[in-house]
């Protein structure tokens, strides 16, 4: 990317400072147009951008400082009530703890797996890229959908997982109604759903791994074990910082599984930033605590963000 | 235990490798197979324990009676016209956008670019409850009449696009120099080198940018689900979550049959380009 556009302001830059009188009216003149042209192009997207994007992040921050039911004609300005509320509110910290368990086993599983998952389709075996569709497909699928579907799997008498369970002669919980149960069932299909994209990056980032550093590391008499911790763990060490940031974004925004699945229940044992902030707006139809929620989870994605920047950047310059 | 010779070990490697990959093939495919098994099985062979994995007699007419119990041909056409719009209008937008930032001067590129950069930070979902009031409250007190529950009000917030943008201004950029300034020389306008010779050779890309924008827009839920409110402005996946939530667990093999009207179409679809989507995907994560 850098590469590319200083290259180009290399190649023009000469032209345009030897060029003669006329031709450099020319060039204003063209430059001019091309003014024009630029925001005719750019402006439908950053108008829609200003509309849907920017001024409701400053309409949240000014709900944040109210009170109001989404329906009366009056908002009631309550200053920083909203966040006092929700650092003193149980159901608040119990939201926080749950994104976080969420967040941790669902990218720390999926990564995982999908690494396994990678090393494995890295090897010369006949239809592994149809294995690799496959893996990848759920990664397409609508969320309400599958999660109508595992709902039926975590069927505790005749779904699919009391089946397999059964094979093992254990018995099946009743996920989907257990509090302590509930939300490894979402993480259960949250990976299933999500750990394609994760090996199908880290295949890709393996198949980009120089083969002579292997044949250099063979020659040494290292053996498989220390092939894969001298050469490919490194190797993959910036492409595994890719997947864990976008993976913990991802987390934060899952939706649709957990509001088909549980509701956020049994008991708030599945709801997560991102439901808290759809329930007390269009639930509990409180929006100023709604809005106040979502400058959190603003907050801690954009942490997240920053992180990426500030590391993909020094990967840049120095890497 | 006699030792194994190299050949041997070798041919034990590669069986234990298809043994693997056949099972992580079955542990992802089970799902979906228990779901379209399911939606041929009559409600007695549902509640028959152990299940069977092929229903005996398939059961056609489950998709009959979930097509009946909720008004599914009205969500596919208000899926397929907020996805086709909805992704037109965004891939419009990355491709205008991309071209200006790579291809025409202006000063002040860089406020644009850092624009651009900052709404790739705010995800849609911290934006939803204020553009619901937006399209509630403000736009009547514009216009005189409430955007709640249309079209327009589903597909205007997705039709902005900065990581499209960013992902095609790549790709343009990587285009040969020499083509587009034997354009320039030969007096092509910018609308006819972005017509004639920049989409035509930077096809590959938009075509993928298209099929994420289709995918992400055909499976969309959050913001549809706030913003529709009759059954008759439902996309597929809000209907189907009602369908489900009205329906409950009474007969999974009505409600099974429902969930492979939405997948359906998408797994379709990918059995065709899944190639192209992944290549896609992969390239813009390992380059960036």
């Amino acid at each position: 990317m850098v590469d590319a556009t200083s290259g180009r302001q290399v190649a023009t830059a000469p032209r345009g400072r030897s060029a003669t009188l006329s031709s450099s009216r020319r060039f204003r003149l063209d430059a001019g147009k091309e003014w024009i042209l630029f925001i005719l192009f750019m402006l439908p997207n950053l108008v829609l951008f200003g509309l849907f994007t920017f001024w409701p992040m400053i309409e949240n921050v000014r709900l944040s400082t109210q009170r109001w039911d989404m329906i009366s004609p009056v908002r009631l300005n309550v200053g920083l009530d909203n966040y006092r509320n929700l650092a003193e509110n149980q159901t608040f910290h119990r939201v926080l703890g749950n994104t976080f368990y969420f967040t941790v086993a669902a990218v720390g599983v999926s990564l995982l797996l999908g690494l396994v998952v990678a090393l494995l389709l890295n090897q010369p075996l006949k239809f592994r890229d149809g294995a690799r569709a496959v893996v990848f497909a759920p990664t397409l699928l609508s969320g309400a959908a599958i999660g109508i579907v595992w709902s039926y799997i975590f069927d505790p008498r005749y779904g699919l997982m009391a089946q397999v369970l059964g094979w093992v002669s254990l018995s099946s919980p009743d996920w989907l109604n257990r509090p302590e149960w509930a939300m490894p069932a979402i993480i259960i299909v949250y990976v299933w759903k999500n750990l394609g994209f994760a090996a199908v990056i880290f295949l890709a980032g393996l198949q980009a791994i120089p083969r002579d550093l292997y044949d250099a590391a063979r020659v040494d008499g290292a053996n498989v074990w220390w092939r894969f911790r001298s050469v490919t763990i490194p190797m993959l060490s910036p492409i595994t910082f890719f997947l864990l940031i976008t993976s913990i974004l991802n987390t934060f925004q899952a939706f649709d599984i957990i509001r088909v699945m549980t509701q956020g229940g049994p008991v708030d044992s599945t709801n997560t930033l991102i439901y808290y902030v759809y329930e007390q707006g269009f639930v509990a139809l409180n929006a100023g605590r709604s809005a106040a929620a979502s400058l959190v989870l603003f907050a801690l994605m954009m942490i997240i963000t920053l992180v990426q920047l500030r590391f993909t950047e020094r990967r840049v310059h120095y890497g | 235990m006699g030792k194994l010779s190299i050949q041997d070990q070798r041919r034990l490697n590669r069986a234990a490798g298809y043994l693997a990959m056949a099972v992580i093939v079955l542990l992802i495919g089970l799902p979906v197979w228990w779901m379209i098994s399911a939606s041929l099985k009559t409600s007695r062979e549902i509640y028959t324990f152990p299940p069977d994995w092929i229903p005996r007699n398939p059961r056609w007419s489950n998709f009959e009676d979930a097509w009946q119990s909720a008004p599914f041909g009205r969500f596919y056409l208000n899926s397929i016209i907020t996805t086709v719009v909805g992704s037109a209008l965004e891939v419009t937008n990355a491709t205008l956008g991309a071209y200006a930032l790579a291809y025409l001067r202006f000063p002040f590129k860089n406020v644009v670019f850092a624009i651009l950069l900052a709404a790739l930070m705010i995800p849609a979902q911290v934006t939803i409850l204020p553009n619901y009031v937006f399209f509630g409250s403000t736009v009547y007190d514009l216009i005189g009449e409430s955007w709640v529950n249309t079209y327009q009000a589903i597909i205007l917030p997705g039709a902005s696009v900065a990581f499209g943008t960013f992902l095609m201004r790549q790709s343009f950029l990587g285009l040969p120099r020499e083509v587009l300034d034997a354009a320039k020389v030969d007096g092509a306008g910018h609308l006819r080198t972005l017509w004639d010779i920049v989409l035509p050779m930077a096809r590959p890309v938009i075509v993928t940018f298209g099929l994420i924008s289709v995918v992400a827009k055909w499976n969309d839920y959050l913001w549809p689900l706030v913003i529709t409110q009759t059954e008759s402005m439902r996309t597929l996946t809000v209907g189907i979550s009602s369908f489900y939530d009205l329906e409950g667990n009474t007969d999974w093999g009505v409600v099974m049959a429902a969930t492979v009207f939405v997948i359906a179409p998408l797994l379709i679809i990918f059995m065709f380009v899944q190639r192209f989507i992944i290549e896609g995907l992969t390239a813009g994560a390992t380059k960036g």
